[in-house]
């Protein structure tokens, strides 16, 4: 950890959050999505759009998205930033936005995304079929894994069988994001789920059943980044980015070395060095939940307990209302929303429980937050710690 | 056998071996580590150009899964993962078993299954390791 990136700890801060059409947004574009959603946030935050000179967005489709969308919102940026590396980019895009606005590149970052590939007519499986010839990946293709599910069930399998983790100890995952989600009236599943639902449910690609996937949701989310002493002059509770970190070591699951391990390991030691924090120090954890297995191995990778251990971690409700770690408290990628990419919305509810904005769901008094983004087959990690005035 | 130069790139070479019912992986002059799938220069050490050799074709299953497909679309079939002794990991499927009867830690053989002339690497479980 170098000095310059521990200095940037706390140097910027979420001045404003919003999400859009979370669920189903019929007549909605992606960019409407977006749009909304930005406007909401940079409202929120307490600017106007000209008050916008930094731009980061990503798109599951557009390649060349950050300019639609500069032209759409009617914004110059300064600085911008569309690195596309899955669900986890809108967590990745915090460090170098950081360091944007602590060299004076820019003075206020928007970080935005929109999908609609629920109710869009090009949606998800158009896009996975675009995908064979846009982002081939000619050495899995030809056997047919249903992307990304059996990718994900590839590394439970193999979870399963250096740890003895059950089917009965991911159902837990999946029913503690339900039990969070019919506590938020924006979460797309809300009707109770017990573990024999989630056992009996419908296979996918074994061992994981429908219930252990995300949802297929629309939805826009955005966040507004400005240095911590703006942040100070804005209306809401600033929420300091005290860590963040990213790391990729694959793209295709079968060139992932460690089926069990993630680069999260990196990622989180990283974050935390920057924060000066651990694990062990944060009220909550909000972490990418596509599907129940990425719970367990983000919670053993960012130290939450040992490797192979999230199994028993996770047992009894441990992590929903009530229990021993407040995790995913929306409902996650898993009950509340999940459209295409989760990343935005672990950090948005992230924000809103540092900000005491969380309604019923709201934990008492949380002062520290992991928000944690994952994007294409466990391929990368980004990992930001967060933190409310307190923490500084 | 070892190639070093080829006249096309790694992946249309592999491909047209395959085609041709031969399964080939690359080996590293500099390092000696296997490498797969077959690139241009060594993820290890970054060398270049790669050998191409003939693996035992040996492996063991590393991870598994079941897809769910409608039996009129064909029914479930395997994806796996598999480890080959050479050190590499490729997915493929393990063919002459119900896709729930394979397992992790299996031993499997490659074979070269050529469909329509193009060429595809399956694995058979080994004569007794068929738990
Ligand atoms: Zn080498």
């Amino acid at each position: 950890m170098s000095a310059d990136l521990k200095a940037l700890r706390g140097s910027a801060a979420i001045a404003g959050v919003a999400t859009f059409g979370c669920g189903e947004a019929p007549g909605f574009t992606d960019m409407e999505l977006l749009a909304r959603s930005a406007h909401a946030a940079v409202t929120d935050a307490g600017l106007k759009m000209s008050d916008i000179d930094g731009l980061c967005t990503a798109s599951g489709g557009a390649t060349m998205w950050a300019m639609p969308v500069a032209e759409y919102l009617g914004i110059r940026p300064r600085y911008i930033d569309s690195t596309m590396i899955g669900g986890s980019s809108f967590i990745a895009h915090l460090l170098p936005a950081m360091q944007a606005l602590r060299s004076g590149q820019c003075k206020a970052v928007l970080v935005c995304y929109g999908s609609a590939q629920r109710t869009a007519s090009f949606g998800r499986k158009e896009v996975v079929a675009s995908r064979k010839f846009l982002d081939p990946q000619p050495y899995e293709t030809p056997y047919e894994p249903m992307l990304p599910p059996s990718a994900y069930a590839l590394a439970a399998s193999r979870h399963m069988h250096e740890f003895g983790t059950t089917r009965r100890q991911l159902a837990e995952v999946a029913v503690a994001a339900r039990a969070w989600a019919g506590l938020n009236p924006e979460a797309f599943m809300r009707d109770p789920l017990s573990i024999d639902d989630v056992l009996n449910a419908r296979m996918i690609s074994d061992p994981l059943s429908v219930r252990d996937c995300c949802l297929v949701t629309d939805g826009g989310g955005a966040y507004v980044l400005v240095s911590a002493e703006r942040a100070k002059d804005l209306p809401r509770k600033p929420v300091y980015v005290l860590g963040n970190a990213t790391a990729v070591w694959h793209r295709q699951i079968s060139s992932m070395h460690d089926l069990t391990v993630t680069s999260a390991t990196e990622s989180g030691r990283e974050a935390f060095a920057m924060a000066g924090l651990s694990a062990k120090d944060m009220d909550m954890a909000q972490l990418y939940d596509a599907f129940t297995i990425n719970t367990l191995l983000f919670l053993e990778d960012l130290g939450f307990c040992k490797k192979g251990e999230a199994g028993a971690f996770v047992e009894n409700g441990a992590i929903g209302p009530g229990g021993r770690l407040a995790v995913n408290t929306n409902g996650g990628g898993l009950s509340c929303v999940h459209p295409g990419m989760y990343g935005i919305f672990a950090l948005i509810e992230a924000v809103r429980q540092l900000r005491g904005d969380a309604g019923e769901r709201q934990l008492k008094n949380p002062n520290t937050a992991v928000a944690h983004g994952n994007g294409g087959t466990l391929s990368s990690q980004s990992t930001a710690v967060l933190g409310t005035a307190d923490t500084l | 056998m070892t190639e070093t130069s080829t006249p096309t790139g790694a992946q249309a070479h592999h491909q047209s071996v395959l085609d041709q019912g031969r399964f080939l992986i690359q080996h590293c002059p500099d390092c000696q580590k296997h490498v797969y799938f077959p690139r241009e220069l060594c993820p290890h050490c970054g060398a270049a150009p790669l050998n191409w050799v003939a693996p035992t074709g040996h492996g063991t299953v590393y991870a598994v899964t079941t897809v769910r497909r409608k039996a009129e679309a064909g029914g479930d079939f395997n994806v796996c993962l598999v480890d080959l002794d050479e050190g590499v990991r490729l997915m493929s499927r393990v063919d002459n078993l119900a896709p729930q009867a394979v397992r992790i830690g299996q031993r499997v053989k490659a074979r070269v299954q050529v469909n329509e002339g193009r060429g595809l690497v399956v694995f058979d479980a080994e004569k007794g390791d068929a738990a």
